[in-house]
């Protein structure tokens, strides 16, 4: 035997990325970032240190949670739960035009530029945000969550659903087309009955969505249970506060169910 | 004859059947009765609907043109939302991965740990970044450290979540096949899935960088770092025009987020 047989043959896992360079160069460049992210950011120590004595008092102060006042947290929910509803609806309602208007096969093109543009200024602002501008346009209280809400429901569903009209099966507008149909009556009878199972899906799962933020719109002062939510933490009432929390994360759970129900039912 | 002609008078052809036809106008009347109450039941003031648009215009009109002038200061509070994104991701995979091995149902210990792996997902998912936010500003002060961690508790959920059912997905065989050869636990993970898991890993990473940009922008109205102080500081002293420059820099910040994902994403997948 010669001695190179003896020497056992290790395997190796193949390396993830096999230039070598590159391997070790995206290491480097990965602690070299986290070097300068860390370096920059000014964190204040001295209060961090204090945190850990801060949460205790938080989380004592929280428990036992407080379900006792009711009646209040009921106002806050039937608000949030109202915004979203009515948001959902005008949402719904206002995204079937423009997605018809951001459907390239089905719209002239000024138009479609028109419909992109608005599906493009929706989708881009996080509703907080947008919640923090109506606020300040329109007041506090449930008006200003209700546009929010509604223009988030229109980025999201305006924009499925105008994918969805793209990819609808193009014989049936034919058909209709060939027997003289006009420009609505081929919309109503060709491309909404072969979208319809999709922008129900759609509209519940906006309404579960509308939901969620309605309770994140509230902090910034457009209504609903998250301006209970803040309420009850900037008065330090800990056990009231997350009481809501809990109550939130419960109907979010139920919501979510229901909405997957809803939907699995439909497609 | 006749019979058969009346016969086929009264077998028209309708889209649903009278059962689906009731349940139908139930559900319409269900809507509209529920559009009704919400409109009357909540607490609007009308006058200040109708003035909405015309409250609109005025504020668009009094954020034109945009300020230019604090540039670098918008800046850099641009890069910080970008870091406390980036620095909260990375946080996140060491946090996200175990939690997605014990909440996936193939490679759980007990059931206990498949309750207790849902449960974090699930309580993780559930509170929104922005009031993941309010507690730790509550707990570490304003600041980018809260930030960053209300970024990571909520991305958590999303992570874990999508990683225990890529998990879930795996082919049994080369796991069967490492475990009939004698190998441990850590091997099994390290050899038969980790590779198998390792592209979702990278889209969901990258998805959710791309997610996190956006949350982090909203951070500082809370208090919690970012461009959103900048934003909350220049509304809070109507200073419209800063306001202008903010969002459009917003806007910015979000289509680079855009781009670079896309761009990985072809790279890495």
């Amino acid at each position: 035997m010669t001695p190179e047989q003896q020497q056992p043959r290790l395997w190796k896992k193949a390396p993830f990325i096999a230039n070598p360079w590159l391997r070790y160069g995206l290491i480097i460049i990965a602690f070299a970032y986290l070097y300068w992210a860390v370096s920059t950011i000014p964190f204040n120590w001295q209060r961090i240190s204090e945190g850990w004595p801060r949460a205790m008092r938080i989380f004592g102060g929280g428990f036992p949670p407080a379900f006792d006042r009711g009646e209040l947290m009921w106002k806050g929910f039937k608000e949030s739960f109202q915004i979203a509803f009515l948001a959902t609806i005008l949402g719904v309602l206002l995204s079937i035009p423009i997605a018809v208007m951001s459907a390239k096969n089905i719209a002239p093109k000024p138009i479609y530029f028109l419909g992109r543009a608005i599906i493009i200024t929706a989708r881009s602002f996080h509703p907080v945000i947008v919640a923090i501008l109506f606020v300040a346009a329109v007041g506090f209280g449930p008006i200003a969550g209700i546009l929010t809400l509604t223009l988030y429901s229109i980025g999201f569903v305006a924009k499925l659903l105008a994918e969805e009209i793209e990819e609808i099966d193009w014989g049936q507008v034919e058909a209709m087309r060939s027997v003289g149909a006009g420009y609505m009556a081929t919309l109503v009878y060709g491309v909404f009955p072969q979208i319809l199972p999709r922008q129900i899906g759609l509209s519940m799962y906006q309404l579960d969505s509308n939901l969620r933020a309605s309770a994140v719109v509230g902090i910034v002062g457009a209504g609903g249970i998250g301006a209970t939510l803040m309420n009850a933490f900037g008065r330090y009432d800990y056990d009231f506060a997350f009481a809501i929390l809990i109550l939130i994360i419960g109907i979010i759970l139920i919501s979510e169910a229901i909405s997957g129900w809803v939907r699995k039912k439909i497609w | 004859m006749v019979e058969q002609k009346e016969d086929s008078l009264a077998k028209y052809w309708t889209r649903y059947d009278s059962k689906e036809r009731w349940i139908r106008y139930v559900i319409y009347f269900l809507t509209v009765f529920a559009v009704v109450w919400a409109v009357k039941d909540i607490d609007i003031f009308w006058p200040w609907v109708w003035d909405a648009p015309n409250q609109m215009q005025n504020l668009a009109v009094r954020m034109w043109p945009p300020e230019l002038g604090a540039w670098s200061a918008i800046g850099a509070a641009l890069l910080e939302t970008v870091h406390i994104a980036t620095l909260s991701t990375m946080l996140t995979v060491f946090v996200a991965l175990p939690v997605s091995y014990i909440a996936a149902q193939n490679t759980t210990p007990n059931r206990a740990t498949l309750w207790l792996g849902r449960t974090i997902l699930v309580s993780s998912r559930s509170v929104n970044t922005i009031i993941w936010a309010l507690l730790f500003v509550a707990i570490f002060g304003p600041g980018v450290l809260a930030g960053i961690l209300a970024v990571m508790f909520r991305s958590i959920g999303f992570i874990g979540k999508l990683m225990g059912e890529a998990i879930e997905e795996i082919d049994r065989k080369p796991v069967e096949a490492m475990e009939a050869t004698g190998a441990t636990r850590m091997q099994v993970v390290f050899y038969a899935i980790v590779p198998q898991v390792m592209p979702a890993f990278f889209a969901i990473v990258i998805l959710r960088w791309d997610i996190n940009i956006r949350e982090s922008t909203v951070l500082g109205l809370v208090g919690a770092g970012g461009i959103g102080v900048l934003l909350q500081g220049a509304i809070d002293t109507f200073a419209w025009q800063t306001v202008a420059t903010i969002l459009i820099g917003i806007v910015f910040l979000v289509l680079v987020g855009e781009t670079v994902t896309s761009v990985l994403r072809k790279k890495v997948l």
